[in-house]
């Protein structure tokens, strides 16, 4: 054999010069900023290394361009199969709104036996059954539902108390079920309960059809009680009886809790996620009051965003020094971001969509025939705000309901890339549109981001989040395990 | 077990035909006449008598003069032969050739020694000259090869460069091997055009993988290592068209001196571009052709990468890749990675050195190739 000839990596290099790909920028903290492009990449960088960058004069030798170029933030003359896989990128990420409504959510009954303090619903009394959903609303419910080309489905029975409206429940399940028998989806169902009326027969029923159940668990007993109060008391003690039932009866993966932040739990972060642990919990969804129903009234104005922020934080630090110690707990919230950063499908979460999730993530089939395009628009219903009401099941037929104004127009103003400060801010795409959230606080839809307490809970959570992936290897090799 | 898998030795006892020949070996001197003709018959004990029809006989021990034509004596390097083997017979170079073993689970067929890239630690060095006869060989033996064959590799130098035959090779495996798994090892370039990509789409072979190999996240390295410029554009092109066509792809990563540092960034352009993919295999390097010339350059002692290797495989199997390490012992591997750890050397070529006479995950173990003896990690100890 001749002897084999071999030429230098230089033989090899790029021409000189690059140009940009699409990207946004900003300051991620005092010591740093942030790139990042549409379909999720981003660089951390020094302010000298971001000018140079954008003058075009970044050294190719640097470990920072070649992040750059790796990630798909400038291309060379050499080489454009960016392009294809930026294009892949893009595509995967936007699949999504092509798959249409995923979730529905029925509401069975405004009743209750709880009387929660942040109730976002206006609850009604137990016996008021004025406020049941009506089979004949259920079942053309149900036809609309199957109308969503979504091959994934998600029926969520919701309330007031769904299960104080137990068979309806049960027809809306085997009635589902059977159309499905037609349909092929994949179909899921959840009730959202406190399950204080948590039967045997509700147990078998939810065996029999595969049914899931969500909970409400703020955190210990005392904290637990005082926002959750129900006649003769013990929501906490029942709560938590009802987790152990589901699962010894259905299995440890069938049941997830939710809890809400109020002021009492500011300062209580560490206790409630202890909470979950000892109850063999592997996710906690550290939530923010949302401006909505009694909350606003009551509640909201008496914590800022700043300090749920301060909670968020130390309640993260928390959670990751759990995980050191080897038991595995992913915070939800935390866990939608990291997906946005890290999987290729982003994250399906309805309320972080760009366009909003409204309508074609979620629907929602209030109990006396009202369709909304999402359940923070119907609680803003009850407090006398219509926007989000799509039309009513007596009157409009799906086409009407889908392609109404007051879904189109949301729909219209929410696509992140347009919308004022949004379309300039680097955490785009880790982030979503909320209309109601800014109809209820500022009027419109869209809203002024620098006066909006959801833009600086996202900037705030982001910049913390980032801020540990870049400068924690611990910490970053917990969180990519929760992605 | 170690295999020649060409060796000569092959003694004529009669007339033998001139032109070299492929057929497939038979120990049943019983059959059916009329099933004879394309069958070697392969005799172990002392041949008293010769059945009629065979195409040719192979004898393990002297025989009594007057064979039939095309009978031979098998030399020392060609006891491995069995029945269900195809083998080509050189009758004027005195070679057997095996292209086909029956009992093992690694046949691979070498379509061609022509290849568009130059990769600095290639084990199967290209040479650019006509060898189409490879290809007419291999499609005369894939119809005598037993159906219950599990897999067959297809390697070269580069496949593609068949073209138009490459597709008419995997038609013919897959009309007369439905049921076997058919392994391509392809450098994809040929596959960035889409045309090209469709057409083996359109085989519809029911098991069918193409291994891809993929040297870095950034253009100018990979086609450093493969010494062609322009050949990361085509390969990762090559890839998604075949995924687009929804042919299965592998993706092939040799660690070395020249692509260890970017292994973990390559890690995560893998699982945010291309994960899609259905295998990921991060590799040790085999001490044989370029590799061996360059080993100087390209050498280092896997316990030197295992922080990179951890970082690069965690990256992967997060982002839900089936991911693989291959060519490691599991002593210089980090015990994290051990589930990742395949024994992945082919068995003609794999060996265990004299430590691991008393290492208790032997067995588990993938051992070494034949020719890492040049080189050995530092790390290597037999588990007590």
């Amino acid at each position: 054999m001749a002897r084999a000839v071999f030429h230098p990596r230089s033989a090899y290099a790029p021409s000189a010069g690059y140009r940009l790909l699409p990207l946004r920028f900003g300051r991620l903290d005092e010591h740093a900023y942030i790139v990042t492009n549409d379909v999720g990449e981003y660089v951390r960088l020094a302010r000298d290394e971001l000018v140079a960058f954008l003058e075009r004069r970044l050294d190719s030798d640097t470990s920072v361009y070649k992040a750059l170029k790796s990630r798909h933030f400038l291309y060379e003359n050499d080489s454009s199969v960016a392009f294809d896989l930026l294009a892949l990128k893009y595509r995967s990420r936007a699949e999504r709104v092509a798959a249409f409504t995923g979730l529905h959510i029925f509401v069975v009954t405004l009743r209750c036996d709880h009387s929660c303090q942040y109730c976002q619903v206006s609850r009604q009394s137990e016996d008021s059954t004025a406020f049941d959903m009506t089979v004949e609303h259920a079942d053309k419910a149900l036809d609309l539902v199957f109308r969503s080309p979504n091959e994934h489905i998600k029926i969520e029975l919701q309330g007031g108390e769904p299960l104080l409206n137990f068979p309806l429940v049960c027809h809306i399940v085997e009635r589902a079920r059977k159309l499905n028998e037609d349909h092929r989806r994949d179909l899921q169902f959840v009730i959202t309960s406190n399950l204080s009326r948590l039967s045997d027969d509700v147990l078998s029923f939810c065996k029999e059809h595969g049914v899931y159940l969500s909970t409400s668990l703020d955190g210990p007993a005392d904290l637990h009680d005082g926002q959750r109060p129900t006649r003769g008391g013990g929501s906490h003690r029942k709560t938590v009886e009802g987790i152990h039932r589901v699962r010894e009866v259905l299995g440890l993966d069938r049941i997830s809790a939710l809890m809400t932040t109020t002021p009492r739990s500011l300062s209580r972060v560490d206790e409630i996620i202890d909470e979950y642990v000892r109850l063999g919990f592997h996710g906690i969804f550290l939530r923010s009051l949302s401006p909505y129903g009694f909350a606003a009234r009551s509640l909201v104005k008496r914590y800022g965003v700043e300090d749920w922020l301060d909670f968020y934080k130390r309640g993260l630090s928390h959670i990751l020094r759990i995980n050191a110690g080897g038991y595995f707990l992913r915070e939800e919230f935390t866990t939608i971001l990291l997906q946005k950063m890290f999987s290729p499908l982003g994250s399906g979460y309805v309320d972080l969509q760009s366009p909003a999730g409204v309508g074609i993530g979620a629907l929602v089939y209030n109990y006396d025939g009202a369709v909304y395009a999402s359940d923070e628009g119907r609680m803003l219903a009850e407090m006398g705000d219509q926007t989000f009401r799509l039309g009513h099941l007596d009157e409009h037929s799906y086409e009407e309901l889908l392609t109404s104004e007051a879904l189109l127009a949301p729909l219209g103003e929410t696509i992140l890339e347009g919308m004022p400060m949004c379309a300039d801010c680097p955490f785009l795409p880790y982030c979503g549109a909320d209309p109601v959230f800014h109809r209820a606080t500022q009027g419109d839809a869209v809203g002024h981001k620098a006066f909006s307490a959801f833009c600086t809970k996202q900037m705030g959570v982001l910049r913390h989040v980032i801020g540990l992936l870049e400068t924690d290897a611990e910490a970053r090799d917990i969180l990519l395990r929760w992605v | 077990m170690l295999v020649k898998l060409s060796a000569r030795g092959l003694r004529a006892l009669s007339e033998t035909s001139r032109a070299p020949f492929v057929a497939r070996i038979t120990e049943t001197p019983a059959l059916p006449e009329a099933a004879r003709s394309k069958l070697l018959l392969l005799l172990s004990g002392e041949a008293s008598d010769f059945p009629p029809g065979f195409r040719g006989y192979l004898l393990r021990q002297a025989a009594r003069p007057l064979a039939p034509k095309d009978t031979y004596l098998l030399g020392a390097d060609h006891t491995y032969l069995r029945d269900g083997d195809v083998v080509r017979i050189d009758p004027v170079r005195g070679t057997v050739s095996a292209l086909y073993r029956a009992n093992s689970r690694s046949n691979t067929f070498l379509v061609t020694e022509r290849c568009d890239n130059f990769c600095v630690m290639c084990s199967q060095p290209p040479k650019d000259h006509d060898d189409g006869w490879l290809v007419d060989d291999i499609e005369r033996a894939i119809p005598l090869i037993s159906p219950d064959a599990t897999e067959i590799g297809i390697t070269g130098g580069e496949p593609a460069l068949l073209g138009e035959r490459l597709v008419r090779l995997l038609v013919l495996l897959r009309e007369h091997l439905p049921r076997t798994g058919v392994h391509v090892l392809s450098n994809g370039r040929r596959f960035s055009d889409a045309g090209f990509a469709r057409a083996v789409g359109d085989v519809r072979h029911p098991d069918l993988m193409i291994g891809i190999p993929l040297y870095s996240d950034l253009a100018e390295e990979h086609d450093y290592v493969v010494q062609a410029k322009g050949a990361f554009d085509e390969t990762v092109r090559g890839i998604l068209n075949l995924k687009r066509r929804r042919v299965r792809v592998e993706l092939r990563f040799v660690i070395h001196r020249e692509t260890v540092e970017r292994m973990p960034e390559f890690a995560r352009f893998v699982a945010k571009n291309l994960t899609f993919l259905d295998h990921v295999a991060l590799m040790g390097l085999e001490h044989v052709g370029f590799a061996r010339t360059n080993l100087e350059a390209l050498w280092i002692d896997p316990v030197d990468y295992q922080r990179p290797l951890r970082e690069a495989v965690l990256t992967l199997d997060r982002a839900g890749m089936a991911t693989s390490i291959y060519n490691h012992q599991l002593c210089v591997l980090d015990p994290t990675l051990h589930r990742f750890a395949r024994k992945s050397i082919s068995d003609w070529k794999n060996v265990y050195v004299e430590v691991c006479q008393t290492c208790r995950r032997k067995e588990e173990c993938g051992g070494f190739f034949t020719s890492s003896a040049v080189k050995r990690s530092r790390g290597i100890s037999p588990y007590g």
